[in-house]
């Protein structure tokens, strides 16, 4: 049996991911909550890299790091390799913990400045005790060396690298337990464009090399493009749309995705020029009290008066595409009727029967 | 013709320290014109920060060691004093810098950091520091300037902040405005909506931009000129049609290969540059860009590459390769999957 036969990698069923706000100093009382994650349900497939793309503050990391428990569920489940970890102990993750890996944001940060390189990279070894002391050095070496850093780097401490080679060290911390899934957290946000380039190589070779599944997210459309099978575009703390990579960039049927990809800059002054570019105005909302209906509907350029009121299911428009809005784009009629309502992955306060009726006209 | 408003001359900024001289700059020489927009390009290091520091003299690190002239306006900036320098910051030429959350004062309202700078220049009465306040936060599109100039930065969102920054440098109405990355910490929409601001905010008050940044598609809108450092020295300079559509070094093309692109079709592998940039201490023989280039030949060794105009007027480049060869090879390195297909 193949493994693509045995159904996701992962699988997340109306997660949720609140986080009080309390007041009080000897009495804390819970005043409101930042509704970080809200009702998201998607799954990762085996081998696959899925793109989780957004503006700061939309949920996309919170999301990462409830996938593989760093932090834990409000309400909803996380099926990992067809076992429920959504209310393991800590205890009850350890094991797990070989299996699901992350690489962070900010390569200076997630680095401990006083240990060296071979500690580093050697401690998910040490903690899961695997091999001797010889064995893990000679395993640690040979890491480094498939991230395109070399053995001696070994006894160095991080700070005598650069932004580029710390997440090249990263990276060999995650694959040390040969995970099956890595949480890929903004890995190259940080990083020149040129050294981007180096480590988005570096994890398409180790995909293949390993064997990984990834879940990358980031907020750079031409990153994401370039590494994902499939795309989910979240905004304050939902799946607004879901497809196919290339499917996405070509037919966006959500306006805030238009929006996203227009946004883009393109190296190349004339077609620059040339492209029309939906400035979004303002900021996300506040997740503490977000929009109703849409929470898109403020800053969208289409939006009518059930955008206000009605939340948007996530409608599949056949191939994999899902997209949440009452005014989609880029779809003609005839797909329109074919479509229907994802009940499954719909968020429990869309509603059902609120199947978009016609394509997108300029309101405003 | 427009006035030359800012020329700096075989500027070298080096440091001591206790492994030898590091030079962050070595020897550049640029201009910038009245209302004109150049974009310096280039990796972290390679002292794109550094040459504009050394313009606006914020350089308070002892052990620096400058050499060449920077003159603003027909005057030398290097030989001006600190109280003089300072009536230059603000009024003549302004700075906003990459992260907004540390160049702003936390402590202040943003309302009473917008007013310190205009009393500081200016001999304003109370009430119309304030209301010149307001007035520059609703340039900046700050919506509801006048309850928000009573918060604190941190009661900003990182686009919002980088706005106050740029109402702050556009108080004074200065001539230059040097934007040190402004956008590189910021989601691709709030990127957008700045640039944007940037360009409009020229458009009124004609003030000439240098916008440094390491990413070439920032620059592709924006800039008229753009200036290539690699290395603490320039080694492509041309106006915006030059440098994107008959790139003529190397490191360039290396820059756009890197760039994973919306308008083209997916490439299989992006084309990254190989290595790290060099030891600014110890720069390589010949060309300092020759260990990660991959047309390098004897001479490149040999032979420190000096940069002249070889193409046309105003377009030069420090590359030893003959303009057939370069022209012939770069489709390979930019795009190597369209360049087999062709």
């Amino acid at each position: 049996m193949s493994s693509r036969d045995r159904g996701p990698l992962l699988e997340a069923q109306h997660v949720v991911k609140y986080f009080p706000i309390k007041r009080g100093i000897l009495i804390q009382r819970e005043v409101a909550q930042v509704h970080a994650v809200d009702d998201v349900s998607l799954e990762v497939q085996r081998g696959e890299t899925l793109g989780l793309v957004g503006e700061s503050g939309c949920g996309k990391s919170t999301l990462g790091r409830c996938f593989v428990r760093l932090l834990p569920l409000t309400r909803g489940e996380i099926i990992f390799d067809g076992q429920d970890i959504s209310n393991l102990t800590r205890r009850g993750m350890r094991p797990l913990r070989r299996e699901l890996q992350i690489v962070f944001q900010d390569p200076y940060a997630s680095l401990n400045p006083r240990k060296r390189v071979g500690q580093i990279v050697g401690a998910p070894l040490a903690i899961h005790g695997i091999g001797d002391r010889r064995e893990r050095k000679q395993q640690v070496q040979e890491l480094l060396g498939k991230v395109g850093l070399s053995p001696e780097h070994y006894n160095r401490f991080p700070h005598e690298f650069s932004g580029g080679q710390r997440q090249r060290i990263g990276v060999a911390r995650a694959l040390a337990l040969r995970p099956k899934l890595v949480i890929a957290d903004e890995p190259v946000s940080a990083l020149d464009v040129s050294i981007q380039a180096q480590v988005i190589n570096l994890l398409a070779d180790l995909q293949e090399d390993f064997d990984l599944t990834y879940v990358f997210i980031a907020h750079d459309l031409g990153v994401v493009r370039h590494v994902s099978d499939r795309i989910a575009v979240m905004y304050l703390g939902k799946i607004v749309e879901l497809s196919p990579a290339e499917e996405l960039y070509e037919r966006p049927i959500m306006p805030y995705t238009e929006a996203l990809l227009s946004a883009v800059p393109i190296p190349d002054p004339r077609e620059s020029a040339a492209r029309e570019r939906i400035v979004l105005e303002g900021d996300v909302p506040s997740p503490i009290n977000p929009p109703s209906g849409c929470r898109f509907h403020p800053r969208c350029r289409y939006a009518t008066d059930i955008c206000t009121q009605l939340e948007p299911p996530l409608v599949d428009y056949g191939n994999g595409h899902l997209a949440a809005c009452h005014h989609p784009l880029n779809v003609d009629n005839e797909t329109l009727a074919r479509a229907t309502v994802d009940e499954r992955r719909s968020p429990a306060g869309a509603h059902e029967a609120a199947k978009p009726i016609q394509p997108a006209q300029r309101a405003r | 013709m427009a006035e030359r408003l800012l020329a700096v001359r075989d500027l070298k900024v080096s440091f001591r320290t206790e492994d030898g001289i590091v030079r962050a700059v070595d020897g550049i020489s640029f201009t910038v014109d009245e209302g004109e927009v150049v974009g310096i390009v280039g990796e972290s290091g390679s002292g794109k920060s550094v040459t504009m520091m050394s313009v606006m003299r914020l350089i308070t690190d002892p052990n620096v060691i400058y050499e060449g002239s920077i003159v603003y306006k027909g005057r030398d900036l290097m030989g001006v004093s600190r109280d003089a320098m300072r009536e230059v910051r603000g009024e003549e030429i302004a700075m906003i810098f990459q992260d907004p959350m540390t160049s702003l004062n936390p402590v202040y309202t943003v309302g009473w950091q917008i007013e310190e700078q205009l009393n500081e220049h200016y001999d304003l009465k109370k009430g119309q520091a304030r209301r010149r306040a307001i007035e520059l936060l609703t340039q900046v599109g700050i919506p509801r300037p006048e309850q928000r100039i009573d918060d604190y930065p941190h009661q900003f969102s990182g686009g919002m902040r980088q706005r106050v920054m740029i109402a702050l440098a556009l108080s004074c109405n200065p001539d230059l405005l040097i934007a040190d990355e402004p956008t590189t910490a910021l989601d691709v929409t709030i990127q957008a909506q700045i640039l944007e601001l940037i360009k409009n905010l020229r458009r009124e008050f004609g003030s000439a931009v240098v916008l440094i940044t390491h990413d070439l598609g920032v620059v592709a809108d924006i800039a008229d000129r753009i200036l290539v450092m690699y290395a603490g020295r320039i080694v492509e300079e041309g106006n915006k049609e030059q440098i994107f559509y008959d790139p003529q070094h190397p490191y360039t093309w290396g820059l756009l290969g890197s760039i994973a692109r919306l308008d083209r079709p997916k490439a299989r592998r992006l084309t990254a540059i190989a290595g790290q940039p060099p030891s600014l201490i110890n720069r390589p023989q010949g060309c300092s860009f020759r260990p990660r280039c991959p047309q390098a030949f004897e001479r490149c060794r040999a032979e420190d590459p000096q940069l002249t105009a070889k193409v046309g007027e105003g377009h030069l480049d420090a590359c030893h390769l003959s303009v057939e060869d370069k022209r012939a090879r770069r489709d390979a390195t930019i795009n190597p999957e369209l360049a087999e297909t062709a």
